[in-house]
């Protein structure tokens, strides 16, 4: 058996006869970085309330290193939290607040000095000792938050969303800073986050989440390359996400037309989604393309130009480094492997991509 | 400009309702029956020093009871769910919607020789216990008369202490004697302060209850005045000026309080 850190169990949690998690069952693996990827209140932070000992699950067992832990109390679990909501102690300053593991764990007031110093450091917070938290910038507070929790050396550390208020630079920079102090300590970090941007970049592995269940897990490169299902590769980057009809194997139809592609295994002329990534749709002359249609709107992104072009009902996608005029007809091509065939979701699956989807790929970037 | 203008009734109703009797409080205390100035009733105030020292000691004790008794309270209440936290504020609220002369009275009858009380502990065979006409009596009238000013303060300072503190406390390591100690006292102590005041200045000042409820030996600061005012040895001068030694002190007890509430806030690292 492999080495894991902690392990869920068919953890199933209600809040009001509402499920919000439905039989969970997740493996962590000791000194790994790995995030918790899903849409707002899908039950990212209840998974790691469950882990940290603040909610109690109706079903199913916690094990740390194989030990059931249910009824082990938050105060006696090797764990610490950054939570979303930073939770400083508004009565005390900077250095009382990183200080506070410390003291409660009886360490010599000099070796906290040291510590807590280095952590503040480590943090971008020298100097800020006597200041008052209340009077910080939400991205200091965050700050402090980290430094409070990491400063206890804990064998895991759960990370509920800790960057979310902080602006675009300082947020790469701790994305640098933590993986790097994740790295160099060997604590094994639950990350969570909305950011598929940011799961991608940090982790080892990445959990995608819906409504309280496990979708998918695996390396981020997995994750991108081979989604189980539209919902998980329209929420990992931006996707064109088409209807379409397996007439049979490596022959895909969709958008009016017949597509050679390199899956098989599905039952003649089933239905099922096609997902394909922007930047695999290449522009070409229209006379030598499958997919015609006229450009409606080009946005300069910093690398490359976002075009969508208005073909065979649907609104596709593009991302090229060329930029077409707006008005123009255009074609559209795509190699056989960067077609990615997936079972066709159930209804409501689809209606939350059609409704939020470019919604929750803006909120990943800008927030 | 504009804010002056907007304070213009509170300035007027504070300047009718408590500025002008202050002054009027300290022209009748400096004055004698003749209208001249005179110390003499300040410094006759010092024959009643036993009174004063009563009344400041039984409202002591009535304020930490209160604290004693509302703390624990408070923070359960406050960790209710939000309907049953309504229900429990109205409970405490109850008892104030009766006329508190009307509550003393029902205290009377059960503390008598002869009352409920003494009535139960005697199928018991013990007793009859002097209950009534103590200082004992006396504390448990203010008690019951003042806990829910104590209560409501303290109910909403800990309203107020977000959960999410709670858990931080926990996750880094605190039992729950940890949380209640660097978490949960240090972030009630406004409320503390607050309660204390309320429940200590109303009950320092008490009057008729402890008359009801501590026979003729009892009497306190606010028996004296009434007395002054109201009784026999009609002197509204003396009275005036046992007011105003009553407020001197009361305000030197509370600045005390919290100058030392607040070095304590200062000092206050786990
Ligand atoms: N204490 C609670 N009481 C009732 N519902 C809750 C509570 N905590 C969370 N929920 C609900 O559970 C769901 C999952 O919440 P959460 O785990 O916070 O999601 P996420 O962190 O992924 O945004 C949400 O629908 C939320 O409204
Ligand atoms: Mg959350």
């Amino acid at each position: 058996m492999e080495n894991y850190i902690i392990s869920l169990r068919g953890i199933k949690v209600q809040f009001d006869d509402l499920p919000v998690l439905k039989g969970l069952d997740l493996d962590i693996r000791d000194e790994e970085f790995i995030t918790l990827l899903g849409p707002s209140g899908c039950g990212k932070t209840t998974t790691l309330r469950i882990m940290a000992g603040f909610a109690e699950a109706s079903e199913g067992d916690v094990f740390f290193e194989g030990v059931r832990i249910n009824d082990l109390p938050p105060h006696k679990r090797n764990v610490n939290t950054i939570f979303q909501k930073y939770a400083l102690f508004p009565h005390l300053n900077v250095y009382q607040n990183v200080e506070f593991g410390l003291k409660i764990k009886k360490i010599p007031a000099a070796e906290r000095k040291v510590k807590v110093k280095e952590m503040l450091e480590l943090v971008g917070l020298g100097g800020f000792e006597a200041r008052d938290v209340n009077l910080l910038s939400g991205g200091q507070q965050q700050r402090v938050a980290i430094a409070r929790a990491l400063v206890n050396q804990p064998r895991v550390l759960l990370l509920d969303e800790p960057l979310g208020a902080l602006d675009l630079k300082l947020r790469k920079e701790m994305q640098t800073e933590l993986k790097r102090i994740q790295q160099s300590t060997g604590i094994t970090f639950i990350y969570v986050t909305h950011d598929q941007e940011e799961a991608l970049t940090m982790s080892d592995r990445v959990v995608v989440m819906k409504d309280g269940e496990i979708l998918q897990i695996g390396t981020p490169q997995d994750i991108y390359n081979e989604p189980v299902n539209a919902f998980v590769a329209d929420f990992i980057g931006e996707s064109n996400i088409v209807p379409g009809v397996m007439r049979r194997d490596f022959l895909v139809e969709f958008a009016n037309n017949a597509f050679r592609c390199v899956d098989k295994g599905f039952e003649p002329d089933q239905l099922v989604d096609v997902v394909i990534r922007p930047e695999d749709l290449r522009i070409v002359a229209a006379d030598e393309a499958p997919l015609t249609g006229v450009v409606s709107s080009v946005t300069f992104k910093g690398v490359h130009y976002e075009m969508m072009v208005e073909s065979a009902g649907h609104d596709w996608m593009v991302h090229s480094t060329q930029a077409s005029e707006v008005g123009e007809f255009i074609g559209l091509t795509m190699s056989p492997y960067d077609i990615h065939i997936m079972e066709r979701m159930e209804d409501d699956s689809l209606d939350w991509i059609e409704g939020e989807s470019s919604a929750s790929m803006e909120g990943g970037h800008a927030e | 400009m504009r804010n002056k203008v907007l304070s213009a009734p509170y300035l007027f109703w504070m300047v009718l309702f408590t500025v002008v009797p202050l002054i009027l409080v300290a022209y009748y205390a400096l004055t004698g029956a003749d209208g001249g100035f005179t110390l003499k009733n300040v410094s006759d105030v010092r024959q009643f020093s036993g009174v004063i020292f009563r009344s400041v000691w039984l409202a002591v004790i009535a304020t930490l009871i209160c604290l004693v008794m509302a703390y624990p309270l408070a923070y359960s209440m406050s960790r209710l769910r939000p309907q049953m936290q309504r229900v429990a504020l109205l409970m405490v609220m109850l008892p104030m919607w009766i006329n508190f002369l009307l509550r003393t009275y029902a205290w009377m009858t059960l503390l008598e020789n002869t009352g409920l009380i003494n009535q139960l502990l005697g199928l018991l065979g013990i007793g009859p216990l002097q209950l009534i006409n103590t200082q004992g009596a006396v504390v448990l009238g203010m008690v019951y008369n003042y806990v829910p000013f104590m209560i409501l303060p303290l109910y909403s300072v800990m309203t107020k202490i977000d959960q999410g503190l709670i858990h931080a406390a926990q996750d880094l390591g605190s039992n729950t004697l940890g949380v209640f100690v660097n978490v949960v006292l240090p972030l009630s102590m406004p409320g503390i302060t607050t309660g204390i005041t309320m429940v200590f200045v109303p009950a320092v000042s008490t009057f008729a209850i402890s008359r009801m409820l501590g026979g003729g030996q009892n009497l306190m600061i606010g028996d004296l005045i009434e007395l002054q005012f109201l009784g026999t040895s009609y002197n509204p001068n003396l009275g005036s000026a046992i007011s105003m030694v009553l407020m001197v002190l009361v305000l030197l007890l509370m600045s005390a309080m919290n100058q030392y509430a607040d070095e304590e806030k200062e000092g206050m690292i786990i």
